[in-house]
């Protein structure tokens, strides 16, 4: 198992387009979080999420802040590296050499979930540290009070922000092995996370019980209820309390193991064409 | 206790809805030998490996290699292959390829050097495999094939790709596999290819296994080719010394069925009843036309690299 790691992780480190994701996460990360709401404090514009003004951007608010974007745009991006792992095994064609060196499928799938989920927990780390960083530049030039949250809650923020990364990037890997490739599962994963997923929120749960009652057992709306328990501001996409902290955390496990689960079950029971 | 067959398939069987891909095939292929495995385009010759090599489940039938049937731990332990084309990964190296391959196969870094050279790619190794040209991505499929120092080779088009010294390389290395006992299954195009590597040649024709032999025994017996005239004096005379069974007039000559070592006592008869023979050759059945001869029904499989 630790040798197919090994494999699975040379083939994801040496990748460029994996450092691309992670250059485009944590600049969106820093441009949307930090960037344009110091230059819109800073320049007096009024918007939609002025009111929260410099206070929103200091060291205190780092957990919510961090982890706000998985539930939607960071989110998509974990989802593109769960499919961009799985999924171009099956565009390139190298399936077949991997699986005629005789590892078995499951063991190759449970490695390339365990890099890919590290891969994850690096990313999110990483959003934290350029997060603090930012957050300390803006309190420092500022003259504000540097609080920063207490170590606990940081690990608890990166391990709810982990575990929402980790959900979409293994729902990326099912889609990955249920669509044979990478295009279709990209496209139709976004397709889910970035219109579907807001629509139903904000079109169909207000008109419609059933779809507000069906957001309390999604994917999304866990995340984002995870993300507001946990401080992040529900001014930003995504983030609304549809359940509690504790609730969404199990759902989101669940939601993980399952896709696991049955991306595990099609690999191993479909023929590699 | 015996060594176990190589390859052991029976009444080997794909369907994908109507379609019978692969029809209750038997194939065995025994240990140290060179095994040709022909069939037109969709004959089913790529299902069967692949169903083999336990990447397609087959619909029904049994497979095994070396004893040891698809999805079971140490089925492809000795075994290497390159089919359908060589994949890799673009953005690596054909070294660090064969690393991450080597790593799935559990098999050491020296093994990379040496397959490196086999198949004379050692130069180009760090180079970026998407830089790479058909013919060397093909020699590192091979090269991949061989990391686990393997038992039995399934090979299908290796020399696709390949310029005529690296066709010629290839067949060296197949011939060098087989010499070194290592049993190998070969799918070609090139009848040439296989009429000079193989011992035995299975053809598959629809999914069906429709002739199983020696390469000699497929060709078929040699015979008589002779142009005399008189033709119709000739002909009597054959007949007469050989028996009619064992005469052919087609064309301007005569067809003999007849080893090809009675030729001095035939045209001593014939010089001596005042014909004139003009010619008098060996003819043999190509293996090219005993494979036509066998999948007349089935559409004739072009060369990709033609």
């Amino acid at each position: 198992m630790l040798d197919d790691i090994r494999a699975e992780a040379r083939k994801l480190l040496r990748r460029p387009a994996i450092w691309t994701l992670l250059a485009v996460a944590l600049t969106v990360s820093l441009i949307f979080t930090y960037v344009i709401p110091y230059a819109g404090y800073a320049g007096g514009t009024a918007g939609p999420t002025a009111d929260r003004g410099l206070a929103a951007m200091l060291p205190d608010q780092l957990v919510g802040n961090t982890i706000g974007g998985l539930p939607v745009f960071l989110g998509a991006l974990m989802l593109i590296l769960g499919v961009l792992t799985v999924g171009s095994e099956y565009t390139w064609g190298t399936w077949k050499t991997v699986l005629t060196q005789d590892p078995s499928r499951l063991r190759v799938y449970a490695a390339k979930l365990i890099v890919a989920l590290l891969a994850a927990l690096a990313a999110v780390v990483m959003v934290f540290a350029a997060g603090a960083t930012a957050s300390a530049l803006i309190g420092y030039g500022e003259g504000a009070p540097m609080n920063w949250p207490p170590a606990a809650d940081v690990l608890v923020g990166i391990g709810a922000g982990w575990l929402i990364a980790a959900m979409w990037t293994v729902l990326g890997a099912l889609l990955a092995i249920a669509l044979r490739g990478v295009a279709l599962p990209v496209g139709l994963g976004l397709v889910w996370m970035l219109a579907v997923q807001n629509l139903l929120t904000l079109i169909a749960a207000p008109l419609l019980d059933w779809v507000a009652q069906a957001q309390k057992g999604l994917p999304g709306p866990n995340a984002g209820s995870l993300v507001a328990a946990l401080g992040g501001g529900t001014d930003t996409p995504g983030v609304v309390a549809v359940v509690g902290g504790g609730q969404a955390a199990w759902v989101l496990a669940a939601y993980l193991l399952v896709f696991a689960a049955l991306g595990g079950l099609l690999l191993r029971r479909r023929d590699i064409l | 206790m015996t060594t176990p067959i190589p390859v052991a398939a029976h009444r080997l069987t794909k369907r994908y809805g109507s379609l019978t891909a692969v029809d209750a095939l038997d194939l065995e292929v025994r240990a140290g030998e060179v095994y040709g495995f022909l069939g037109p385009n969709g004959a089913g010759k790529t299902t069967t490996l692949r169903m083999l090599l336990g990447l397609i489940r087959p619909t029904s039938g049994d497979v095994r290699l070396f004893g040891v049937p698809p999805g079971k731990p140490g089925h492809l332990a000795r075994v290497g292959s390159l089919v359908e084309g060589p994949a890799f990964y673009p953005y690596l190296s054909g070294l660090d390829n064969l690393k991450a391959m080597a790593r799935h196969a559990r098999v050491g870094d020296d093994r990379i050097a040496l397959v490196l050279d086999q198949v004379d790619l050692t130069g180009r190794a760090r180079d970026r495999y998407v830089t790479y040209s058909l013919g060397m991505k093909q020699r590192l499929g091979v090269a991949a094939a061989l990391l686990k120092d393997p038992r039995l080779v399934v090979l299908d088009e290796p020399t696709n790709g390949l310029d005529p010294a690296g066709m010629a390389d290839m067949r060296l290395l197949v011939k060098r596999l087989g010499a070194a006992g290592c049993t190998v299954l070969l799918s070609s195009h090139l009848m040439t290819e296989v009429q000079e590597l193989c011992d035995r040649v299975g053809v598959i024709s629809r999914g069906r296994l429709v002739a199983e032999s020696t390469v000699a025994e497929l060709r078929g017996d040699r015979t008589l080719r002779i142009v005399a005239s008189p033709l119709p004096s000739a002909a009597a005379v054959a007949r007469t010394l050989l028996g009619a069974e064992a005469v052919g007039v087609r064309d301007d000559g005569l067809d003999l069925a007849v080893s090809p070592a009675r030729a001095p006592e035939i045209n001593a008869a014939l010089v001596h009843a005042g014909i004139a023979v003009h010619s008098l050759t060996v003819h043999e059945r190509s293996l090219e036309q005993a494979f036509f001869d066998l999948t007349a029904d089935s559409p004739v499989e072009v060369p990709a690299h033609a």
